[in-house]
């Protein structure tokens, strides 16, 4: 077999993206994928006919900008399109309707609270404040608090002169108060009317297993509010042709540079020897051989699942054991024979566009929490809805419309039990009434529908206990800590073994950061020339 | 206008009278105003039924600062302890009880998981004494210029770093995170995940799921740092500590008047400049300090007209959702619990079985109701102290989470009789005949607390210990170094760092704070 420089265990986005870095550098890398199709979790299949579904992750919003420029992924298909919009719907017939146009938004808001209507200014303000100190760091790969490299201890100090520089624009003490509150008690602390804190509250729960209530969640909104659409800070857009389309510009983006992906590849073990990783071995008794390999799996299938125990030390054993990847999140797809009716929306509103909700107060969703921590689904979920087909009608048939619902809360196990058939369409059931509760023609227009839970996501993307973002977004596993202490600058335990995906700094979300963070470390340490684009671009 | 002091403070609890007596051993005319007749705020002593007392809000010591109590002198002035070093048990229906020993060792439960209980307080023990240095001084600013900040920021760094690397790992990995998980990790007994996560959660409005209860073990466990192995009883009930505080402030030359509610801070030219009583008497001061809460503080005393917008909104914002509950019993005899001796009687009792348990009593907390199926923190005292009851008779007192301060169907003698009528049957699951012993029986709500101790809300922290609130962001930003927005105004009560619990450092911090900017702020 013939040897590569490096090779990348998964054609998730962030397997893609370190594997075009690393082929832009020069290197001769192959990508390989269990699936028979690529993109991990950004993918859209046609497992019905004509009609192909965003099967997993459904909106673009959070892929680095400069990303996506160094790789020129718009030249190799990427669009994207942002849209606007939005509704939470409400019990009592009303809804709440969140405009892209800023008047617009003010007088929606004053019709809920006037006082809110007033806070939402100071609020957006505050967000954007501290999402631009995120940002910097996204592109940066973090520092080892306990090292006393020469590296490590230059970083820390970048750390430190961020926080200093601050100094006119917000106070640090202000800064660590979002860090560690809970979403609720943030949203509280601006406004007094239910729904439109349920409206924003959403945001800090997604992929999360923790409430609205928990500290911490605060972070996950930030998290969300991290991103932009051509250059609007905050905006989420769909690409055109699901999101499988980011995974199609990344591989070809890769293949420009001369790399080579196979699928139907499904990787049994990362050989090593004399504490050196030699290559991979394939389930089918294949095998390639490279210096570099580079996980694009999870932390726990990646040291728990690919490596051998005795190539491991003690604490990445115990630590990859310990990782929290609990799933939160189940997904439901409709097909739609027509565009359903929403009665408690005025005709031809822009709102159609946009996310719906259906849970108008931030007690519901805390609700739909415990539910989880009891082991079961949410009886009265947190749904993100949208229907994609009005922005992008590539994504069905003429005339028909898909529909993309994102549910929290649904667990790993059923109370501790493995998930059955029967409770999965029970699930998907719950969604489907959710939605139909506001819309009477709902109900007639499905065609079909899939139906994803963590035992799905799993099965099919690889993903343990189907945590949506390769491990929960706590404190414990963040920034140095991800995927845990002593590894979070994208190496393993082992001279050429290396991680690339959502388990490592900054985490989830189809951002790819990981991905090009990763790339970076590989280059330095083959002291190649670092052309990973570092920091922040904007701003 | 009587005569006037260096300093006028508002309030006699326990941070109060030893930031008053720090000041005063400073050289500083000190009035110390009390609004009740005891002394001590939180830590008081109450006789609920005649001739029956128990300690009213705290009813553990185990933090009290070891300087202050030497710097103060306490053990002359009267503070002694009828019991020390006593165990924590988590009671178990089926009798197989889970003690957590007071020499630091963990019984009923299989040998591994007495391993990983040495291991793991091991672990907790240098963890506890880090943040003694950073309990110890004022909370670091980090942004400003100032070297005693910056000095005190690279000590604790320092401290962090000389943790040694798979400590100073294990730190940033549980400093932030929740109980549950770490228990889930660490232990395979439930009970016993229970015992350890429920002091996680004790006083706090959160479960062992919330992020942020591993600070809240932590905190609780400062104790062990300052030379207490498990809960300690004073003598004479909590009250004891006020009377003795109060002798030493005394003795320093602080003038004390109790029965004196202050009610309002008065300002002039928009600087404190003394206080208001109830009966109207003025009295001026160069600087105010409030052992009251944050909220009591500026809301009240302060009045929020006299603040600027920015404060309004960050006092608003400081949470006090206070969850705990008092139960008081008198009781003809020494109860039975299913499996323990009568000498076990006098330890902690903890009804808990399993942290699920505990998750649940906290959902309901969550949505303004109390606990269906509570928990509860017991002490029978008068197993070590006679005096706090007739001859051979018992005085029962518990903590019963969860309750919150605002209940949705409010405080009610309707809601209150259920909830108390609920946590006497839970006890009675584990000790069958104690109904029979009952002589007299309260349950002090947090709305009751807040009235007898003038807590907002009852809260014993004077506002929540979860991570959003502690050290630079206690109370809140611009109050966080015991100086607030309003000159000659300073904070030392339980709403400032380090917070609660009878450990005393919100008041030294504060009186070494205001001795180093030499008065004027």
């Amino acid at each position: 077999m013939k040897k590569y420089d490096a090779i990348v265990i998964g054609a998730g986005h962030n397997g893609l993206t370190n594997a075009a870095y690393l082929a832009k550098a020069g290197l001769d890398v192959l990508v390989l994928e269990m699936n028979s199709y690529i993109g991990g979790a950004t993918v859209s299949r046609e497992l019905h006919k004509d009609w192909k579904y965003t099967n997993c992750s459904y909106v673009c919003g959070l892929l680095r900008p400069e990303i996506n420029r160094d790789l020129e992924l718009p030249r190799h298909g990427l669009q994207v399109v942002p849209y606007g919009g939005g509704v939470t719907f409400m019990e009592n017939g009303d809804y709440y309707g969140n405009f892209s146009d800023h008047n617009r938004q003010h007088r929606e808001m004053a019709r809920h609270s006037v006082r809110d209507a007033n806070a939402y200014e100071r609020y957006g303000a505050d967000v954007t404040k501290q999402t631009r100190l995120i940002r910097k760091f996204l592109l940066r790969t973090p520092p080892d608090p306990a090292s006393w490299k020469m590296s490590d201890i230059k970083e820390m100090m970048v750390l430190a002169k961020t926080v200093m520089d601050m100094k006119t624009d917000v106070n640090f003490g202000d800064t660590l108060k979002y860090w560690t509150k809970s979403v609720g008690d943030f949203l509280d602390e601006y406004f007094e009317s239910d729904i439109i804190k349920a409206h924003l509250g959403g945001t800090g729960i997604i992929g999360t297993a923790l409430g609205v209530y928990s500290p911490g969640t605060a972070y996950v909104l930030l998290h969300h509010y991290m991103g932009d659409v051509d250059g609007t800070a905050g905006a989420w857009g769909f690409t055109r042709g699901g999101m499988g389309a980011v995974a199609n510009a990344l591989a070809s983006s890769f293949k420009s540079f001369g790399g080579e992906i196979r699928t139907d590849a499904k990787v049994k073990q990362i050989m090593v020897r004399n504490g050196k990783t030699t290559g991979v071995a394939l389930e089918d008794g294949t095998e390639f051989y490279a210096d570099i390999v580079v996980s694009n799996l999870e932390a726990k299938r990646t040291f728990l699942g690919i490596m051998d125990e005795k190539d491991l030390p003690e604490y990445v054993i115990e630590r990859a054991k310990n990782f929290k990847s609990r799933g939160s999140s189940g997904k439901v797809n409709i097909a739609l024979d027509g565009l359903p009716t929403f009665p408690a929306l005025p005709k031809g509103t822009p709102l159609m566009a946009g996310d719906f909700h259906f849970t108008d107060s931030l007690t519901r969703m805390e609700k739909a929490y415990d539910d989880w921590k009891d082991g079961n689904f949410s009886r009265d979920p947190y749904v993100d809805t949208l229907i994609p087909t009005l922005t992008d009608p590539t994504m069905a048939p003429p005339g028909k419309h898909m529909m993309t619902c994102f549910v929290q809360y649904c667990p790993p196990k059923i109370q501790g039990r493995e998930w059955t058939d029967a409770d999965r369409d029970a699930f998907g059931q719950t969604v489907i009434d959710q939605v139909a509760n506001y819309s009477p023609d709902f109900k007639d227009l499905i065609l079909h529908a899939e139906v994803r839970t963590p035992r799905e996501i799993e099965a099919e993307i690889g993903l343990t206990e189907g945590n949506i973002f390769q491990g929960e977004l706590t404190f414990d596993q963040l920034f140095s800590n991800r995927p845990f202490p002593g590894y979070g600058q994208y190496r393993g335990p082992v001279k050429g073994m290396y991680m690339c995906g959502s388990s490592t700094h900054p985490g989830g979300g189809v951002m790819a950061a990981p991905g090009a963070n990763a790339a970076r470390e590989i280059l330095i340490d083959l002291k190649r020339n670092n052309t990973v684009p570092e920091g922040y671009a904007d701003d | 206008m009587t005569k006037s002091y260096d300093v006028v403070m508002v309030g006699g609890g326990h941070n109060g009278l030893i930031c008053a007596t720090y000041l005063a051993k400073a050289g500083r005319r000190v009035l110390v105003l009390e609004a009740n007749e005891q002394l001590g705020g939180g830590a008081a002593t109450r006789e609920f039924h005649p001739g029956f007392s128990v300690s009213a809000c705290a009813q553990w010591m185990y933090s009290l600062n070891p300087t202050i109590a030497k710097d103060l002198n306490l053990a002359s002035h009267g503070l002694q302890y009828a019991a020390k070093n006593l165990h924590s048990i988590a009671l178990a229906k089926d009798a197989k009880h889970v003690t957590i020993t007071g020499e630091g060792g963990v019984e009923g439960v299989s040998a591994q998981d007495k391993a990983a209980y040495r291991e793991f307080r091991r672990k907790m023990g240098k963890f506890s004494k880090l943040l003694d240095k950073l309990f110890t001084v004022r909370p670091p600013k980090v942004i400003e210029n100032n070297w005693t900040d910056r000095i005190n920021l690279l000590k604790i760094g320092l401290g962090v770093k000389l943790l040694g690397k798979a400590d100073m790992y294990e730190l940033l990995r549980l400093g932030l995170i929740n109980m549950f998980d770490v228990m889930e990790e660490t232990f395979d007994d439930e009970l016993l995940k229970s015992l350890i996560s429920f002091d996680g959660v004790l006083g706090a409005h959160m479960g062992p799921r919330s992020p942020g209860t591993v600070y809240g073990y932590l905190y609780r466990h400062m104790g062990d740092v300052y030379g207490f192995n498990g809960p300690a009883l004073v003598k004479g009930g909590m009250g004891s500590v006020g009377v003795a505080l109060a002798n030493a402030a005394t003795a320093a030359g602080v003038e004390i008047r109790s029965a004196a509610r202050v009610k309002s801070i008065d300002l002039t030219a928009e600087r404190a400049s003394g206080v208001t009583l109830e009966n109207g008497e003025s009295i001026s001061a160069t600087l105010v300090v409030s052992n009251a809460d944050p909220k009591t503080t500026f809301n009240n005393l302060v009045g929020r007209r006299n603040l600027e917008t920015n404060t309004v909104r960050r006092v608003k914002n400081f949470r006090t959702k206070a969850s705990a509950a008092k139960l008081h019993l008198a009781l003809d005899g020494l109860p039975e619990f299913t499996g323990l001796s009568a000498g076990q009687v006098g330890n902690r009792l903890v009804i808990a079985p399993d942290m699920h348990h505990i998750e649940r009593a906290f959902n309901c907390a969550k949505y303004g109701e109390f606990s269906t199926a509570p928990v509860l923190d017991i002490s029978i005292a008068t197993v070590h102290d006679k005096g706090l009851a007739p001859e051979g008779k018992h005085v029962l007192s518990a903590i019963v989470q969860f309750a919150p301060g605002q209940l949705k169907a409010g405080w009610t003698e309707a809601t209150k009789n259920a909830f108390k009528e609920l946590a006497i049957n839970t006890i009675a699951d584990y000790a069958p005949g104690i109904k029979e012993l009952i002589i007299a029986s309260e349950l002090l709500t947090p709305a009751d607390l807040e009235g007898e101790y003038n807590m907002t809300d009852g809260h014993w922290h004077h506002g929540d210990i979860s991570l959003d609130q502690v050290v630079m962001m206690r109370p809140f930003p611009g109050s966080e170094q015991y100086g607030t927005p309003v000159d000659g105004l300073y904070l030392c009560g339980a709403g400032a760092h380090p917070g609660g619990n009878v450990m005393g450092l919100a008041g030294k911090n504060a009186a070494n704070e205001i001795i180093k900017r030499g008065g004027s702020a």
